[in-house]
């Protein structure tokens, strides 16, 4: 059988990509495989894990739930754009370090990119809002609390 | 973990996705926000020879006032939509209250609400919640339109109305009544996950406080979304009292004949189910008194 091919233009980090790919692709292994951009990691790959957790057009999806083809014409992000320019961290990769919020580091990227919409929406968020809002993102290493510690601290210092 | 080969085609109005379901029939699967048809796709426990995605199709989402005050909301449009529309959330407070318990953030950041229906799963909190509410579905083909009551629209597990050559296009939730309280509770072994239990609960009261009207409907202890309504029938013409609500509960325990998993068995979800029905209905009394 013919493979179902379709030629797609997705920006992801403000770059523009022009690529062919199956219908079948996942977004998740577009990002992985065909862009090189490993960062994005895949845990479950059926939704519930949020480690492939992606922005779309500024809000936090999971990328193995959507087809590469779908992403045709959408700005995508993920953790490889966290850092500015110069490579300085995200205030929220900076407390994450300080505040220890990752061991083993592979549910770290999805975590990243929830958070950073969360705090882009609400910079002053209490100690629930952050569990809730974390509440897709699995790990099984923290136990959780150095995460919740980070994203205070980070947005504590987002708010200046 | 990657679904089969399919033939993916991005409709690019109504008309052509419904073309292209009348051509293609059971072989083909409507994708909206994909949050359930994609995972079963990954599994392969889905293998739809043709994919017609939606999510081009503007028309197909937003909320629009309906003919009676109430709402119509489009079959595309996003939990978050609602989530973050604060008029909804007044008018509908019941569904206000259950988005938190509906997955996670990024889950209802691209699911929709005529996909979560036409999946129809009965664990699911949107299912009960049109039921309590007395919703109406518009089901379009090709070739014609038709309404459907939420009681007559989920048939089984994962099972509706709709026809192989159909689609949910718009969901219409009428106002309710003045002197309304309303309330949703469910117990999940983890924020997110479907319920064991779920409870949607509406009390109406009357001039003299007397309750006049309930809906009482339930997530996950069956093949389909529960309304249990009946059971609230001896709270009708007098002032709800703690005990009469708790008469309710039992009688709740009686009507319902849940299934059961590996996660709770059916006593268990019947235990909860009633002790939900006391809460819920204390609270929705509450709200009405209190004017919200």
């Amino acid at each position: 059988m013919d493979t179902d091919d379709h030629d797609i233009t997705v920006s992801v980090n403000g770059v523009c990509y022009q690529r062919r790919v199956e219908s079948r692709m996942l977004l998740s292994d577009f990002l992985r495989h065909d862009l090189a951009l490993a960062g994005t990691h895949v845990g479950c790959e059926h939704g519930v894990c949020g480690a492939c957790t992606v922005l779309l057009d500024g809000q936090p999806v999971r990328s193995c739930l959507m087809l590469a083809v779908q992403a045709e014409t959408h700005e995508i992000s993920t953790i490889e754009g966290l850092t500015d320019k110069d490579g300085a961290y995200h205030p929220l990769q900076q407390a994450m370090h300080d505040h220890h919020g990752l061991q083993c580091g592979y549910c770290t990227p999805g975590i990243l990119m929830t958070m950073t919409a969360f705090l882009a929406e609400n910079l002053s968020p209490s100690e629930d809002e952050v569990r809730e809002a974390l509440s897709g993102n699995l790990c099984r290493c923290t136990g959780y609390q150095n995460i919740v510690d980070a994203v205070l601290a980070a947005a504590k210092r987002m708010r200046g | 973990m990657k679904p089969a080969p399919f033939k993916y085609i991005a409709a690019t109005s109504l008309e052509h996705a419904l073309s292209l379901k009348a051509e293609y029939g059971d072989d083909a699967k409507f994708l909206a926000g994909g949050q359930s048809l994609m995972p079963t796709m990954n599994f392969r426990l889905a293998q739809p020879a043709i994919l017609i995605d939606l999510n081009r199709i503007e028309s197909l989402g937003g909320i629009r006032p309906g003919d009676a005050g109430g709402a119509r909301i489009g079959a595309l449009t996003r939990y978050r939509t609602l989530e973050r529309d604060s008029g909804f959330a007044q008018m509908f407070p019941l569904i206000a209250e259950a988005l938190p318990h509906i997955a996670h953030p990024q889950i209802r950041n691209r699911g929709t609400i005529g996909g979560n229906l036409s999946h129809a799963d009965p664990a699911s909190e949107l299912p009960a919640i049109t039921l309590a509410l007395r919703a109406r579905f518009h089901l379009q083909t090709a070739k014609q339109k038709r309404q459907v009551e939420a009681s007559d629209f989920f048939l089984g597990a994962l099972t509706t109305d709709l026809q192989p050559d159909e689609m949910l296009v718009e969901v219409e939730l009428p106002l309710s009544k003045p002197r309304t309280g309303s309330c949703f509770m469910e117990v999940a072994r983890r924020r997110g996950d479907f319920a064991i239990v779920g409870i949607a609960a509406m009390m109406t009261l009357g001039d003299q406080d007397e309750c006049t009207h309930i809906r009482l409907t339930f997530c996950g202890v069956g093949e389909t979304p529960i309304d249990a309504s009946s059971a609230a029938d001896s709270l009708i013409g007098s002032v709800p009292t703690e005990e009469a609500i708790c008469d309710v509960a039992a009688s709740v325990q009686a009507i319902i004949d849940p299934g059961g998993s590996v996660h709770a068995t059916a006593d268990y979800q019947r235990h909860v189910a009633g002790v939900l029905t006391e809460r819920a209905l204390q609270t929705a009394l509450q709200r009405v008194r209190d004017g919200h």
